[in-house]
């Protein structure tokens, strides 16, 4: 085949909403995108774990924190099944690794807002974990195969992990009246950034046109926002917080809710690094992985010096 | 009417037996939480993920063992008297609770207590340090649990039994990783096997008070509820050799050991454990979360 031929094939597999395997021919824009997608939603996964993670010493009760370090540790999992996933592509996870320490690739934006009270635990599950969902339950059905398949098992967890962040706001909206201010503020903090996960809006967005063709992408940024807003209207009136937009209003000609404006100058300034916390979350994931260079040598070596004892006959097999 | 001052709980004098059976399962539970919250501190920071997993999956093996353990404590303490309930525990959260007649729960154990009723060995306090250290407690500890569990199968108890029979899986996991990992330090690379040995050391002199039996022990043991620790020393220290000897390290000279915790004297450590963990406890109490 000439490669045209190859991509007429190729275009035909995605016209046909067949899923790309690893070893099928794909443009190389289309493998560069994934790696990039793919990886930069492995990265999320990782640095996700440490805003949570900095609550569960400091859990209020032990199902609390029990429930909490699962979740933590099913954020571990999804890296795990996303860099599994990217390296299909011919990318190794340590490759990966250098891109996000060297600041080369990105991760969610989201991760670089403190968590500063319990009632994060709550938000972030609510908000953080329900806006990925919009963003990740297309991806179920997206053209390449290895993504599609972690996708529905990162999806199955993460709506687990939404209902239990939506529990903990619940708890705190019919507890006391510093309960009820502690899940306030932390909606009032949580709900912006919440919205600029999803991206730029789709006039800016340079990857969409492209990445929905490839069903990379199956709904634009400003779809998968404009379907969240609806949704978690309705759910704050359950949990009685007041929505920290005062411009939401219902539209009945659109049937939508209409929001106020995205400061979208903090989400670029964000982006490049000028979070609140862009500069310790990017640390501490550094910080593991040097400290932990000593502990990966010592496993390779006792491997091969076990391996090399076997050959020789001196241990049993 | 105080229903915790019913006259029933005068005509049944309680057994001797049942305060000791408090402190054994709060000193079993306390053991649980202590370590698996020090081993939940690696969540997220650990070498590679997959021992980041592996790691977590264990911290949530002794949370899950602690909250058992509490709530089985939990029953036994809203069991006594009122005047037992005001001596046993001296933190003002608790007395409060007390004083309410309001039944406690697991929660309250755990966090409403202040440390000097903490009766964890004091091994299980020790901070994480690095991968070494971590590795180097959990091994002396886990070698420990799983005897201890080995043994308490049997208790004529049933809710302990029912406890161990369920932890001596989990711990029979632990033990395994743990020992494997002694192993790949201390014949990995030489920074890796100065690093274990050094953690070994340091560590040592906190192995011998698991095998010091305090009174609560002592009779524990006499009814066969509980277990002498004394009666595991040899079995533990043949484990420890026996992967000492696989991993090239050698058995530290010192035989001076640390003790205390058993009755609540403490090392430095545990104050900032619990000053993290009832935090929220203690600054918005009696709320629901």
């Amino acid at each position: 085949m000439t490669v045209h031929s190859f991509q007429a094939h190729f275009d035909d597999l995605i016209d046909r909403e067949v899923t790309i395997e690893p070893k099928d021919w794909m443009p190389d824009d289309y493998r560069k995108t994934l790696i990039r997608q793919i990886s930069q939603h492995a990265h999320s996964e990782i640095v996700g774990m440490l805003p949570e993670g900095n609550w569960i010493t400091r859990a209020p009760t032990l199902r609390r924190k029990a429930v909490l370090l699962a979740k933590v540790q099913d954020e571990a999992g999804h890296g795990l099944y996303l860099y599994s996933a990217a390296e299909t592509l011919g990318v190794s996870r340590d490759e990966l690794y250098d891109q996000l320490h060297s600041g080369k690739a990105k991760y969610s934006s989201i991760f670089n807002y403190p968590t500063l009270t319990w009632a994060d635990m709550g938000a972030i599950g609510w908000l953080v974990d329900g806006a990925a969902i919009m963003n990740q339950v297309p991806l179920c059905r997206t053209s390449y195969g290895p993504y599609a398949r972690a996708m529905v098992r990162v999806c199955k967890e993460e709506s687990f992990h939404q209902r239990q962040g939506f529990e903990i706001m619940l708890t705190l909206s019919k507890g006391t009246e510093i309960q009820k201010k502690m899940a306030q503020d932390s909606f009032n903090r949580w709900w912006w950034p919440s919205l600029m996960m999803f991206g730029p809006p789709d006039a800016e967005s340079p990857h969409t046109a492209q990445s929905v063709r490839w069903r990379i992408k199956r709904l634009t940024n400003d779809e998968l926002r404009q379907k969240f807003v609806d949704v978690t209207v309705e759910q704050a009136k359950v949990l009685d917080l007041e929505m920290p937009d005062k411009e939401i209003k219902w539209n009945e000609e659109r049937g939508h809710y209409d929001s106020g404006p995205i400061n979208w100058d903090e989400f670029w300034n964000v982006v490049k690094g000028n979070g609140p916390c862009n500069k310790q979350r990017l640390e501490t994931r550094k910080r593991a992985w040097e400290e932990g260079q000593w502990v990966r040598d010592a496993a390779t070596a006792h491997a091969e010096k076990w391996k090399a004892r076997k050959a020789k006959g001196a241990v049993a097999a | 009417m105080n229903p915790n001052s019913t006259p029933d709980s005068y005509r049944d004098p309680i057994p001797n037996s049942t305060m000791e059976l408090l402190t054994y399962t709060l000193q079993l539970a306390d053991n649980a939480l202590i370590i698996g919250h020090r081993i939940s501190e690696w969540c997220g920071h650990g070498p590679v993920l997959e021992q980041d997993i592996a790691l977590t999956n264990t911290s949530l093996d002794h949370l899950g063992r602690a909250r058992s353990l509490y709530q089985y404590a939990a029953e036994q303490f809203n069991k006594l008297p009122v005047e037992k309930k005001t001596e046993i525990f001296s933190s003002v959260a608790l007395q409060n609770l007390v004083s309410t007649a309001v039944q406690v729960q697991e929660d309250d154990l755990a966090y409403l207590r202040d440390g000097w009723d903490f009766k964890n060995v004091l091994l299980l306090e020790q901070p994480n340090i690095d991968w070494a250290y971590t590795i180097a407690r959990s091994f002396f500890y886990d070698a420990f649990n799983f005897l201890l569990f080995s043994g308490l199968l049997k208790s004529k108890d049933e809710t302990l039994s029912a406890i161990a029979e369920k932890s001596l899986k989990e711990v029979t996991y632990h033990l395994r990783w743990s020992s494997e990992w002694v192993i790949r330090l201390g014949d990995g690379t030489e920074e890796s096997h100065s690093r274990m040995q050094k953690a070994i050391d340091e560590l040592w002199m906190f192995t011998g008070e698991l095998f010091v039996a305090d009174d609560t022990e002592k009779v524990m043991a006499q009814q066969g509820i509980g277990i002498d620790p004394l009666s595991l020393q040899d079995a533990w220290m043949a484990i420890v050799k026996s992967v000492f000897g696989e991993a090239n390290i050698n058995i530290p000279a010192g035989a001076w050991m640390q003790q205390g915790g058993k009755e609540g004297r403490h090392t430095e450590q545990l104050g900032y454990i619990l000053a993290e963990l009832q935090f929220m406890q203690r600054a918005y109490p009696g709320m629901e979360w």
